[in-house]
Formats: C-alpha cells, structure tokens, sequence
C-alpha cells in the first residue's frame, strides 16, 4: 500500500486557514475575555455568537426530529435510506452548538448550573435543559451506528429497543426547545422591531425549523451525492420538496397574516434599513422557494430542489439573524458588526461541521453500503497510515 | 412591607455624592474621570444626568416582578421581598439574557474582564435589611433621594404633585411601568428628555414568556400520547395488512423503495 501524499486542494486551503483564523481567536477569547474578542457592548449584548452559532445552529439541525418522527412515527419507510445523514447532521449540529456557546458564555464553566439551580419561570433554563437532554438523545440515536461499525451487538439490541420512546422524547424536547428560542425574545416587546416581534415568535421558530429541517435534508443529501459518490434519492427528496412547499406556505400565510393583524404590514413598504433586510428574509425564505417549488419541473429535478433548499436555508438564517440582531438595532441606537474573531470562532465551527460530517461518512456506515460508489471507503479503520486524507472532503 | 426610594429630581442640586457614596458601597473606585462619565457602566452604577438646568438620576428601578430575575436560567438575580434585585455572580454563567431583557436596559457587563460579572444597582440589600436607608439615600444632602416604605412614597409622591400645581410632569414613574418597580420618579420635564421610555407596556414583562411555559406541563404527556398512539397506528396498520397476507401498500405505510 503506497503512503497517501498529502495534496493541497482549494478546499483543504479554506478548512486549513479557518482552523487557524479560529484557534487564534480561541486563544484571545479565553485569554482576553468577551471585551477583547467581540464588538459587544452593554447596549448590544448578544451577537453573532448566540444568533448564528446558538439560533442557526439549532435550527439548522432540526432535520433530526423532522425525519425521526417521519420514519419511526408515521412509519413512511421510503424515507428510512436518509435517516442516517439526517441524524448525524443533527447529532454534529447540537454537539456544535454546545461547542460554541462555550466562547459566549461569560463564564463557560458554570454551564452545568442549570442541572441544579433551576427557575422554571426562565426560557433560557428550559432551552439549556432541552437542549441537554435532546443532544443526549441524539447521541443515543447516532450511537447504532458507532455499534455497528465495531459489532456491538447487546448495545445495540438495548438502543433498538428503547429507539420509539427515544424518538418520541427527542420530537417532544425539539418541538419544545425549537419554539422557546422563539419565546425567548418575546419578553422584549419593546425593544425588538415590530416586524419581528410577534406573540406568535415560538410558533413562527417552530414552522420554520421544520421548513429548515426538510431543506436541510435536501441540501445535506444532494452535497453528499456530489461528494461522496452517492446515488442520490431523488424520489425521496421530492417527496420531502412538496411537503415543504406545504410548511412554507403555511409559514408565508402566518406570517403575513400576523403583520396584518398587527397593523405593521404598511411599514414594510416605508424605506428603512429595517424595511430592506425585512424583504431580503421575506425573499429568500418564503417567495423565491415557493415560486419555484410550485412548478412541477422544479420540483421534480435535484438541482431545481437543491437550489430551493439553499434559498430556505439562506432565508431563514436571515430571519435568525433579523430576530436577533437587525430588529434590535434600532432601539438600542448602536449598529452591530461582528468583530473579526467573532467570524473566526464562527467559521471555524461551520468548517469543523463539514470535516467532521465527512470523517464520519469515511469511518462510519452512514449511507447503506451498496451505494457508496468510490473504492476503499469502508476499509478498516485501523488500516489508515497517519497522514489518511481525512480531510479530503473538509469544508466542501 | 417592601421598600422603595423616591427620587424627586426638582430637589437635586447634581452634586454627585450618590454615584460617589454608591461606588463606595459597592467596593468600585470612584474618582474625577468616573464622576465625567455621564452614563451607568459595570463600574458606575448610577449616575446623575444634566439637560440643561434639570438633573435625573438613572439606576435600577428594582422592578416589582423583574424580567431580569425572571429570565435568569440560575436564579442569579433575585427578587426580595424587601425590595432590592439581588445578584449572586457565583451563581452566574453569563449568558446575558438578563440584559437584552431589562425593559431599561440596565444590566452592564465586566466586558474587560476575563472573569466577568453582570454589575447593577442591587438596591443595598445588607443595609435595607439592618433597617438603613440605601447609601445614596443617606448621603443626599437635599432629601432628593428618600427611601422608606413603598406604599407610603407614592402617597407622598401623589401629595407633592396636588401641592405644587405645574411643578412636576403629572406622573409617577415607576409606580406603574412594568407593573411597578421600587424606584419611583418625579421630574418637572418630562421622562424621555432622559432617556427614560414612557410608551413601557404597564403590565409585568415575565407574564409574555411565562404564559407560554406554563403550557409545558400539560404539552408534554399530551405530545407523549399523541405521537405515541400514531405510532400504534401507523404500525399496526403493517401487521393486519401483513396478516392478511397482502403487501402493505407503497402509497400508504411501509413497503419497500
């Protein structure tokens, strides 16, 4: 067996320098403190660190409880060839998470203080106990995989056993915490801008992480196809277009409906700065996706599908960001830009999604073994010399 | 009884001694470049603004139901019944939601610091339990600032607007705003010329988010039962078609790809 030679590639580059840029702002965070290594300031004191790496994150994993209870619940086994991906997306997603609110926390060791010092009447309480758990269910529904590969056998009869009450838990923790970072800002009535505070905030976050969940998947499944040589599930990923043309739609109508009832509806066509990234959410989650996930040839082709999955992605990111940075910009008088290492921090754990995703599809029977394509995938594990391109697809 | 301090802004002559007499209760340093500050910061924790020749103090209203000690994940912040939020920072994790909740936006951080800890006005809470007044109501030399029983300062507050006709803006603040907080108010101009926001909601903030959790009890064996029983369904729907020894339909439940 010749020795892998480790090749430069553009993407490699990108991870490589990500994971740079990101170890030297971990290193002025925990050395200087918050003031050093973010543009926060008493007026503006969540940033990029809560609304990408805390709200995104979240809702960028929610495909997990969306496609468990698809499979497990309703029982539609044609989506059963995705859960896998689906699960380890949502699994990295949540451990990410955690990861990141690391460098937000002011103090970070004290993040067990929830487990015993409890205030039921706090949203942030019930999120980092929904949280807790629902990563530790994830954990426990990734955890076949690992026990498959090295053939575990009484384990995995264990977690087979426990699997529906298990996915019954984790859709109830998601539909709980999901929606709480809704709640969360609805406590703020008067300092978070009209268009986004809304008392229906926890069920707009809930629909929407659904909506986010299936274009997830979607997203998630045809990148693999592309990078790891997969035959893509195309009759699946349709399936999962049209239901998601349903949730959008219901989302667009909500949504509208509540500005109206609220009377803010004519605000959104007074020029303001809130006014432009009001329509650029607007844009990409709800309007570009639906007009072209209502065409049939849309929505049956895999670019048609993926490039409508990228829209709602994108779409609700801004939301996120909207809620939580955007809508408070203009009570507290200050414009927020993330400081470069807040990027940094950020970037680095979006990279670190990526290298990750790919090492588990390299070691660990993700996709069903007659689909993987490319020789030499499922080799043992051990066999790997040292330099092992495992990297090969970081950052794609 | 609770207490409170009554702030008659008509009555301050801006000589400071409060953010100084507080800096000193409160362990921070104090000096000329501190007293320049005009705004409340991790390190000042009230101050006396000037428009003109008008003064208002700011600090912590110390609310009546607190979003701050409602939205806290520890229990950090404290409602007591005397009166004063207190703050326990080894309790604190430093999530910050107490700041983006203040309806005042009161709540500073120690961003310099890298142990870092949530600084408000906590209302002296050792020395309203001893029965003393805060230390900036002590050393008012003009009795702008009072303290003493919440209910009595109203009463007092009332009688001072009925004695002296156009003197003060007809409002107490803080006797009302987010359902009454333990520092009142009274300015001859009117509140926003400090920044103060009149167009508050007049009911307690904690209630919006509470309401919402509240249902969580009832949501969750609720959720249990429902997903559970379309799990039944859904699969025992397989087995009678199993059963029957016909292939359970593509277009329903199961079958193969």
């Amino acid at each position: 067996m010749t020795r892998p030679v480790f090749r430069m590639t553009f993407w490699k580059f990108v991870f490589l320098f990500l994971m740079a840029a990101g170890v030297y702002a971990t290193f002025v965070r925990f050395t200087q403190g918050l003031g050093a290594s973010t543009n926060l300031s008493d007026k503006f004191p969540w940033g990029i660190w809560v609304s990408f790496d805390v709200l995104c994150g979240v809702m960028l994993a929610a495909g997990g409880f969306t496609l468990t209870a698809t499979v497990h619940i309703l029982n539609i086994k044609r989506m059963h060839s995705i859960i896998r991906p689906t699960i380890l997306t949502a699994f990295l997603g949540y451990v990410l998470v955690c990861f990141a609110l690391m460098y937000d926390l002011g103090k970070p060791y004290n993040i067990w203080h929830p487990l015993i010092m409890r205030n039921p009447h706090s949203v942030m309480f019930e999120v980092a106990y929904c949280v807790m758990l629902y990563t530790t269910v994830l954990a426990l529904e990734f955890s076949p995989i690992v026990l498959e590969r090295f053939n575990l056998q009484r384990p995995l009869k264990v977690v087979r056993t426990i699997l529906i009450p298990l996915v019954i838990c984790g859709v109830i923790l998601s539909t709980l915490h999901q929606s709480s970072l809704g709640t969360l800002y609805l406590i703020v009535p008067e300092k978070l801008h009209p268009f986004w505070y809304s008392p229906l905030l926890p069920l707009f976050f809930f629909i929407s992480a659904i909506a986010v969940g299936l274009a997830m998947t979607i997203f998630e499944s045809s990148m693999s196809a592309k990078h790891f040589g997969l035959q893509l599930e195309l009759p699946v990923l349709q399936e999962l277009g049209r239901v998601l043309v349903v949730v959008l739609g219901v989302y667009g109508i909500l949504r509208i409906e509540d500005l109206a009832n609220r009377g803010v509806l004519r605000l959104a066509f007074h020029r303001s700065y809130e006014t432009y990234f009001f329509w650029l959410e607007i844009m990409l989650a709800i309007i570009l996706p639906l007009i072209l996930l209502v065409q049939r040839r849309v929505r049956s082709s895999a670019q048609g599908l993926y490039v409508a999955a990228v829209l709602v992605v994108l779409g609700f990111i801004t939301n996120r960001m909207n809620v939580s940075i955007t809508g408070f910009e203009g009570s507290t008088g200050v414009r927020y830009f993330p400081k470069w290492s807040e990027l940094a921090v950020t970037g680095m754990v979006i990279a670190g999604g990526f290298a990750l995703f790919a090492v588990a599809v390299k070691y660990l029977p993700i996709f069903p073994a007659e689909e993987l394509a490319s020789e030499g995938v499922r080799e043992p594990v051990f066999d790997e010399t040292v330099n092992s391109p495992v990297l090969e697809h970081a950052g794609d | 009884m609770s207490k409170a301090l009554l702030y008659d802004a008509t009555a301050c002559i801006g000589c400071k001694q409060c953010e100084q007499a507080c800096a000193t209760q409160n362990n921070l340093g104090y000096d000329d470049a501190v007293a320049a500050e005009e705004f409340q910061s991790a390190h000042k924790l009230t101050c006396v603004l000037t428009r003109d020749d008008k003064f208002m103090r700011r600090l912590c209203m110390n609310c009546q139901e607190p979003s701050c000690a409602s939205v806290c994940p520890v229990g950090a912040l404290q409602k007591t019944a005397l009166g004063p939020v207190t703050y326990d920072a080894s309790k604190c994790m430093g999530c910050r939601y107490c700041m983006v909740a203040c309806p005042f936006s009161v709540p500073k951080y120690e961003w310099g610091k890298l142990i870092p800890k949530v600084q408000k006005c906590i209302m002296c809470p050792d020395r309203v339990s001893q029965g003393k007044p805060t230390a900036c109501a002590e050393i008012c030399p003009t009795g702008a600032t009072k303290f003493g029983e919440r209910d009595e300062l109203i009463a007092e507050a009332r009688q001072r607007i009925r004695d002296n006709p156009g003197k003060y803006v007809d409002h107490i603040y803080g006797l009302e705003e987010v359902g009454g907080t333990s520092v009142l108010l009274l300015s001859a101009v009117p509140f926003e010329t400090f920044g103060y926001r009149t167009n508050i909601s007049k009911d307690p903030l904690p209630m919006l988010t509470y309401r919402v959790l509240s249902h969580i009890p009832d949501f969750v064996p609720l959720g249990g039962m429902v997903l559970g029983g379309v799990w039944w369904i859904t699969h025992r729907r397989e087995e009678v078609a199993l059963a029957e020894g016909r292939l359970p339909s593509e277009n329903k439940n199961g079958g193969k790809r």
